[in-house]
């Protein structure tokens, strides 16, 4: 809303403010402001949005949901639309800081995968706060060649998660470069899973033998990063990453573009990767409410929703949206996974704070040694 | 009484007098900037978070005024050895960064003060010069400079130094410079030598250079001259430079972000986590505090001393 002008005021004191103030909502200022992901979106997105609505996009990046979560618990961030994962949207959504969907006004929903919602609709009941941006799921991506010259005569484990927590086969792959994913909930919930046990356990029994696991793989890490991986994998200055499966898709598709000669995967572990679900949500104190409404009704347009996958290789709940995806990301079986696959997957789930201290505290010492 | 008079006594009054007025800028200024922010922190420090929100200290229910303070933040950083360990490593980072400062910008600011007057302001303004490129864009292009085929980092490892650096146990490996502990003091250095070149330069810049032909003249060499005359005299410089570095790297964050390895954690690290990861306001606001009472109690201290020791010489 546009700072009163002294006329306004004037008028305000003869009593017509409430009126005027009304009309000055309705008419929303022509601005949206939006908070997503690094490395998230395709290039014309924003730009069709724009010219389609008349309506100036603000785009700003992170590259962990910590950061937003501090932001919108401090509130008056000033964004419209923030895109965290489902499981951290949960605890903003029971604190009060999202703002309820108004779904007469986004009539694109009816485009989603009835299955996808019902998934989502454990964490978001009814579906009331959350719209799915993109979703992916934590896992391991290699340097092909690289892997195997650095194994040697070993063969590659079944199970892809060995080539990260399994010291025997990460000791080798330190020499061509490690990375990890520098968050504690992305980090801790793929080491659960890797253990046999629920990814976000909320028994803190089952926590116990993951600071051995990841000690005991630590000397073989060498880059904690949550973004610059994907060029460092793209141009071979690391062989193996636990990464999230999208950006391991980009750095493919990146040294593929480049030329770098690395020949880049994303592997389906054989007891499925951790999936995440990056949602689309307001906060309750969004300025341009209007005009977030309208945005998520323009990413559910199939073709949009089609072309940020084509970009960013991460698949999208949208049922309308198959047949504007390339062929090749399509038939991509790491992006839209096999639902076979899927049922190995361990699924996102709410966590509370003294769980999150516990998490932090284990990566902290994993990390740090301290 | 008349109007006349009350204006006089007004006049008279310290409350209004222009002097106080003066005097009175800088303690309003600390209360409102440093004393109030420090109270609200406390408060928070000993309040209790519910998910999202802070519950509140003061209650009132059925006519029973409840005060709730929550003091188990203080308990855990006395149990957990992490705090004590990150604490001890930030002092740690941060004495070393304040004696590189020390031993770069002494002969530095000496050599300014000593300089022809017509070129001192020239060679002030080139101190003053990096200012004018952001801090943060400073601190970013280390990482070219000391990655892998940086200048820099090539120029050590024709030199080297690299060897010597390995054997003290500041970098990881031959060659690799980039985030170790190295290249955070390295970078601290860099980014805080102006606050230890300044204050020493307007200290060294004023001190009577007669001093030094009388010691000459009572048969000082140079050298002895320097020791007892010049290093002593300049000792609230020292003492001012070593604070303005000391105290913003004990807290130093974006720093040990950037050019930091994993192992170099510090204590604004430890308060990100609890703030970002853990969502844990009061505990940060717990380890804040502690973290204001262990420089400012010391300080104190010392400052204390250092005006008692001032007072016995006069």
């Amino acid at each position: 809303m546009k700072v009163f002008s002294s006329r306004t005021l004037k008028r305000c004191a003869v009593g017509v403010c409430a009126a005027l103030s009304f009309a000055a909502h309705a008419q929303e200022e022509n601005v949206l402001n939006v908070y997503n992901w690094s490395d998230y979106i395709a290039e014309d997105t924003l730009k069709n949005f724009e010219k389609e609505t008349g309506i100036k996009v603000r785009y700003d990046n992170f590259d962990n949901n910590e950061i937003v979560h501090a932001k919108l618990v401090a509130g008056k961030t000033g964004y419209d639309i923030v895109v965290p994962s489902s499981y951290w949207a949960k605890i903003q959504a029971d604190g009060g800081l999202l703002m309820k969907l108004d779904k007469s006004k986004i009539p694109n929903l009816k485009n989603l995968d009835p299955d996808f919602q019902a998934a989502l609709a454990k964490l978001d009941p009814g579906n009331q706060f959350m719209v799915n941006w993109l979703w992916g799921y934590t896992t391991v991506g290699i340097n092909v060649d690289k892997v195997k010259a650095a194994l040697g005569n070993m063969p590659m484990p079944e199970n892809a998660w060995d080539l990260v927590f399994k010291p025997e086969y990460v000791s080798k792959l330190k020499s061509c470069g490690v990375s990890f994913l520098d968050s504690a909930t992305e980090v801790v919930p793929a080491a659960l899973h890797y253990l046999g046990k629920p990814a976000y356990s909320k028994n803190v029994s089952d926590y116990a033998q993951v600071p051995a696991l990841l000690k005991s793989v630590r000397p073989s890490v060498t880059l904690f990063s949550s973004s610059g991986y994907i060029n460092d994998l793209a141009n071979g200055s690391i062989c193996v990453s636990l990464g999230w499966s999208g950006d391991i898709n980009i750095a493919r598709q990146r040294a593929i573009d480049g030329k770098t000669g690395q020949n880049i995967q994303a592997l389906l572990p054989k007891t499925g990767g951790v999936v995440f679900m990056d949602v689309m949500v307001i906060p309750a104190d969004a300025p341009h409410p209007n005009n977030a409404h309208k945005f998520i009704n323009y990413i559910l347009r199939p073709e949009v929703h089609a072309s940020l996958t084509n970009k960013v290789f991460y698949a999208n709940p949208n049922k309308e949206s198959k047949k504007f995806v390339k062929p090749e990301v399509a038939s991509n079986p790491t992006v839209f996974v096999s639902e076979a696959e899927m049922k190995k997957m361990a699924m996102p789930d709410s966590i509370n704070n003294d769980i999150r201290r516990q998490m932090t505290r284990i990566y902290t010492s994993f990390k740090t040694g301290l | 009484m008349s109007p006349q008079a009350v204006l006089t006594q007004l006049r008279n009054s310290k409350l209004l007098s222009g002097r106080s007025a003066v005097i009175g800028v800088p303690y309003v200024w600390l209360l409102v900037f440093f004393l109030l922010p420090f109270l609200i922190v406390l408060k928070i420090s000993v309040s209790e978070m519910e998910t999202v929100h802070f519950k509140d200290l003061l209650t009132y229910k059925d006519g029973l005024l409840q005060l709730t303070l929550k003091f188990s933040n203080y308990e855990f950083i006395a149990e957990d050895p992490l705090y004590f360990k990150v604490y001890l490593a930030s002092l740690k980072y941060a004495a070393a960064t304040t004696l590189f400062c020390l031993l770069i910008g002494y002969p530095f600011s000496y050599f300014m003060a000593r300089a022809k007057p017509s070129i001192q302001p020239a060679l002030l303004m080139m101190v003053m010069l990096p200012f004018w490129t952001s801090f943060l864009l400073r601190v970013y292009a280390w990482k070219g400079l000391l990655g892998e085929n940086g200048w820099v980092a090539n120029l050590l490892e024709w030199l080297h130094v690299d060897h010597l650096l390995l054997a003290l146990g500041v970098i990881p490996a031959l060659g690799k410079f980039m985030n170790s502990p190295f290249s955070l003091v390295l970078g601290m250095t860099y980014t805080y030598l102006p606050f230890m070149i300044l204050p020493l330069y307007a200290n060294l810049a004023k001190m009577d250079l007669r001093l030094l032909e009388a010691a000459a003249d009572l048969g000082a060499t140079p050298w002895t001259a320097f020791w007892k005359v010049t290093v002593p005299l300049s000792k609230a410089g020292i003492i001012a430079g070593s604070m303005l570095v000391f105290i913003p790297c004990v807290g130093e964050f974006v720093i040990p972000e950037l050019l930091g390895g994993p192992e170099t954690l510090m204590i604004g690290r430890v308060l990100w986590d609890e703030f970002f990861s853990n969502n844990d306001w009061p505990m940060a606001s717990s380890v804040a505090v502690v973290m204001i009472l262990l420089i400012i109690v010391p300080l104190a201290i010392f400052n204390k001393y250092q005006a008692e020791a001032q007072e016995a010489r006069s």
